[in-house]
């Protein structure tokens, strides 16, 4: 006679320690074996597109910041790029720059705390600290910048809100020369660590064609090994004028598209963002970054849609003008969002702990998912 | 064979070379500070609390209005001739009595555009970060000098100067007072 | 112990009460000792402080803690076990206690000379599967009940191993008593076992590096007996909450919490009897040198208690450095790995002895 027997649903969040905000995942399970997931979202709606509605074309600015949280430069960018094409107005050299410096940095500081949440979900809180240690540095150059730690309004319609600082050059050099090694002290304390290899190798495949099906984007992709990159593929603002490569995921350890290598074309485009950054930097023409900036920003009748790489993947904004201040209609393409989308196939037949190291190194942040 | 040994080999070396770095942390100086003791220095371009100079504000309603989370509310009852409400700080001379400019902190979001609008750069940023309160009710900053029974002076002065200026003009023109009662709303 | 206390005060009862006081005394100071010490060198090894503000240093935050949780309210959920649920953390925290009733912390402290210490240590310390499986059930948790779950079989598992080296162990010696065991490693380190023993000979220099493996195999083993990363699984905090403790609040924690200290003091200093000497200085007696014999004892608690205290410390370095492993590859590391490598340790070490 067979035991009867029975699932189990374990409800993983809202309140988690590791769901990076607030998802729920609905995880079906037998021992600790899964067998479906379900990902439910939503608990931080804030309206965000029926916000940008009743504001101003600036007014928006200051709640793009707070899509994806932990990259408000990137999501600035995309939504002035929006709005700048739709205007039709020129870009001062000097802003085109700053922007680039700006967006390569927040790319670092974001792929510091994505590496480091997927560590410390792993169990590694100790890199967890290490990272976040740089990703101090970064933030404090943006509030001597901006005055803003964490949502900076910084990047504006046409120009920036404030010029960068008298030290900012000076100081962008000396973090770079500090972190090239705390890249080298990750490597070797987590990155090439034997448990951290057992516990992402292998594990959480994402087959190129999956990956492509669902419409993932960002390191997801490239950690399946298509080295797609809005940067390169349609290149905006002055990308074009960088030279810098696209890492892909490459089966180091395990096969291609596993965590370990979403995890590890991370740690390979911090280092790509500083080459970035190291070219820029010294190349900063002189000019006035509020020259652009137009008195009234009202946009002619029209749609547009921008897209910049983020440091999760392709984001775009889609907004439809009709001749007023306030735009008729704008709809984020949230890489996030995307991503999470591959949870449901890439879990399957893993184990409970698998959940955690998937869901880290898919990166989602939750601000963008449910805007 | 080869590789279980391998596998015992990295799981051990690669564990060493880890504790070899956190040791080597062991003994580097910390890069916290202990807060409340010890306060890192803000740049100076640094947003946290609004703050209003009221003497040199001209209520001219531009913060407001660039406000995307509506946190000021400004009042404002315009002078009558013969109050002199001084100039401001640039030079410009102010017209209205600001009866009311209340700023609700726990709404501001910090995003600085109420600052750039602003002619007289009354309005602005501080470094002040620590306002926590017990009260939801403490958040709502009243930067107006006017006391509530001065403003509603004002405002007396100002309907009674409206009526008096009408009673004035409906002399010789019967219907513009309509006129210039809606201009007032 | 008992004996000399039986003959100071010539009550059993107060006899036997005494004899137990005086392991619970070290297990709360060492817990509050060792909490201290995972805070502080956690934060160190982060680059941060830790606890500042308590005391010098927050020597006293582990004080301040407990205080919390002894005034904390007591939740017990509506559809919890009740009997299980208020047994579980008593039985867990009895068990690691129960372990250092035969630890020797010198040669005139301890509290029961039985002569199969070893074994009883191995026995007693099972008892805390059970308790552990109880919480994990009696909370009616579901992360509760995945965390006993694995940490029912993690510990059984590492059992194996831990036996294994300690069977190696016991045949090298020939003795199952701890005290006899420490007695043997006398004079200097170069007499302790991971240094092949007291007897001077070939086998001596074949046995070094045999020992250093057992000495490995049951530090890593009783490390995933302790639940402590990258073996603890169970209380896998990014992936179970809590684990089997999830539920429990205010003192009834505290006491899971204390058994754990408890046990990693008690499995180093298991591990300090079997290859580091026990409770034998490295370099000789003070006392003995300069002629106060009631000085050896007390230097002897200080040797026995340093060691602990370093192996400890290397647990703690251990877990802030590295990530946990899955289920899987936890039962794979003991079976797959430690068991063979024991066995064969076991094997050769037996043939050593023989020579």
């Amino acid at each position: 006679m067979a035991l009867k027997t029975e699932t189990m649903v374990l409800n993983m969040g809202p309140q988690h320690p590791s769901t990076h905000g607030v998802l729920r995942l609905e995880l079906e399970i037998e021992g600790e074996l899964i067998l479906s997931v379900k990902p439910h979202i939503g608990y931080l709606h804030r309206c965000f597109e029926k916000h940008a509605e009743a504001m101003t074309y600036p007014q928006v600015i200051p709640y793009t910041d707070r899509l994806d949280y932990l990259a408000a430069m990137g999501n600035n960018f995309g939504y002035v790029i929006a709005v700048e094409k739709l205007l039709g107005i020129q870009i001062p050299e000097r802003v085109e720059y700053i922007r680039i410096i700006m967006a390569e940095l927040q790319r670092i500081a974001s792929h510091l705390v994505a590496i480091a949440t997927n560590g410390a979900d792993i169990g590694a809180l100790t890199p967890f600290l290490y990272l976040f240690r740089d990703r101090e540095y970064i933030l404090s150059l943006f509030e001597m910048t901006c005055g803003a730690r964490m949502l900076y309004n910084y990047m504006w319609i046409g120009g920036l809100s404030h010029d960068i600082h008298p030290d900012f050059v000076r100081k962008t050099k000396e973090f770079i020369i500090h972190f090239r090694p705390t890249i080298i002290e990750l490597n070797n304390l987590l990155t090439f660590n034997k448990i951290f290899i057992e516990r992402t190798a292998n594990i959480g495949i994402l087959p190129i064609d999956t990956a492509i099906n669902f419409g993932a984007s960002g390191p997801v992709l490239r950690g399946s090994g298509l080295p797609f990159d809005v940067r390169r593929e349609d290149p905006y603002s002055i990308y074009n004028r960088f030279d810098f490569e696209i890492p892909t995921g490459k089966g180091l350890v395990g096969t291609v598209g596993d965590c370990w290598d979403r995890y590890y074309v991370r740690v390979l485009e911090m280092e790509q963002s500083l080459r970035i950054i190291e070219q820029a930097i010294d190349n900063i023409p002189e000019g006035d970054v509020h020259s652009a900036i137009p008195k009234r920003i009202k946009p002619p009748k029209g749609t547009v849609y921008a897209r910049v790489e983020n440091p999760r993947g392709e984001l775009g904004y889609f907004i439809i003008s009709d001749g007023n201040l306030n735009p008729f209609r704008v709809k984020v393409r949230a890489p996030s969002f995307v991503n999470l989308e591959v949870m449901g196939e890439l879990c399957k037949g893993h184990l409970v702990a698998d959940v955690i190291a998937i869901l880290g190194s898919l990166d989602i942040v939750l601000g963008e998912i449910d805007r | 064979m080869k590789q279980y040994l391998k596998n015992t080999f990295d799981g051990i070396y690669t564990v060493l070379v880890g504790m070899k770095i956190t040791f080597k942390h062991l003994f580097t100086p910390a890069v916290t500070i202990q807060y409340p003791d010890v306060k890192v220095k803000l740049p100076d371009r640094v947003r946290n609390r609004l703050y209003v100079n009221m003497d040199d504000c001209i209520g001219c309603d531009q913060c407001s209005r660039a406000c995307p989370v509506s946190c000021i509310e400004i009042e404002t009852v315009k002078s009558i001739p013969g109050e002199d409400l001084g100039i401001t700080s640039n030079g410009k001379k102010k017209a209205l009595w600001v009866t009311k400019f209340n700023i609700d902190i726990a709404k501001c979001c910090y995003c600085q555009l109420c600052v750039f609008p602003c002619p007289t750069e009354c309005i602005y940023m501080t470094d002040v970060y620590e306002f926590a309160e017990y009260e939801r009710s403490n958040f709502l900053y009243k930067f107006a000098t006017l006391t509530d029974e001065e403003s509603a002076q004002k405002k007396i002065n100002y309907e009674k100067f409206q009526a008096e200026k009408a009673a004035a003009a409906a002399k010789p023109k019967p219907e513009t007072p309509a006129q210039t009662e809606n201009k007032s709303e | 112990m008992y004996q000399f206390l039986y003959d100071l005060i010539g009550n059993e009862i107060l006899a036997g009460l005494l004899v137990a006081v005086v392991p619970l005394t070290i297990i709360l100071v060492f817990a509050l000792f060792g909490i201290w010490l995972e805070r502080k060198v956690s934060a160190h090894m982060q680059d941060r402080l830790g606890p500042m503000r308590t005391g010098w240093h927050g020597w006293l935050q582990t004080v301040a803690d407990l205080m919390k949780m002894l005034q904390k309210e007591d939740i017990i959920a509506t559809d919890a076990d009740k009997t299980l649920y208020n047994i579980a953390p008593v039985l867990v925290f009895s068990g690691s206690f129960a372990a250092y009733a035969v630890i020797p912390f010198s040669s005139k402290l301890l509290g029961s000379e039985v002569e199969i210490g070893i074994f009883y240590v191995l026995a007693i310390s099972s008892l805390v599967v059970a308790g552990i499986l109880m919480a994990g059930w009696s909370a009616n948790n579901k992360y509760s009940l995945l965390g006993a779950m694995r940490a029912v079989a993690q510990i059984i598992s590492y059992e194996i191993p831990t036996a294994l080296i300690v069977l190696s162990m016991v045949m090298l010696m020939g003795t199952l008593s701890l005290d006899k065991i420490s007695q043997m490693q006398t004079s200097s380190f170069w007499n302790w076992n991971i240094f092949g023993g007291a007897v001077f000979g070939l086998s001596k220099f074949l046995l070094i590096p045999f020992m250093f493996i057992a000495a490995l195999i049951l530090f890593i083993s009783t490390l995933a007996e302790v639940n402590r990363v990258p073996f603890d699984i169970p209380e896998a905090e990014s992936e179970l909450v809590a684990g089997y403790f999830t539920e429990y609040c205010g003192m009834k924690w505290g006491m899971f919490m204390l058994a754990e200290y408890g046990n990693m003091f008690a499995v180093s200093a298991i591990i300090v009897i079997l290859f580091f000497g026990g409770y034998q200085s490295p370099i000789g007696y003070f006392g003995n040198s300069i002629g106060v014999q009631w000085l050896v004892p007390f230097e002897q608690g200080f040797w026995f208690i340093a060691k602990g205290l370093t192996l400890v410390f290397v647990q703690m370095w251990l877990r802030w450095t590295l990530p946990r492993l899955r289920v899987d590859q936890l039962m794979t590391v003991c079976w797959k790995y430690l068991i063979p490598y024991a066995f064969l340790n076991l094997i050769i070490i037996g043939i050593i002895s023989l020579l």
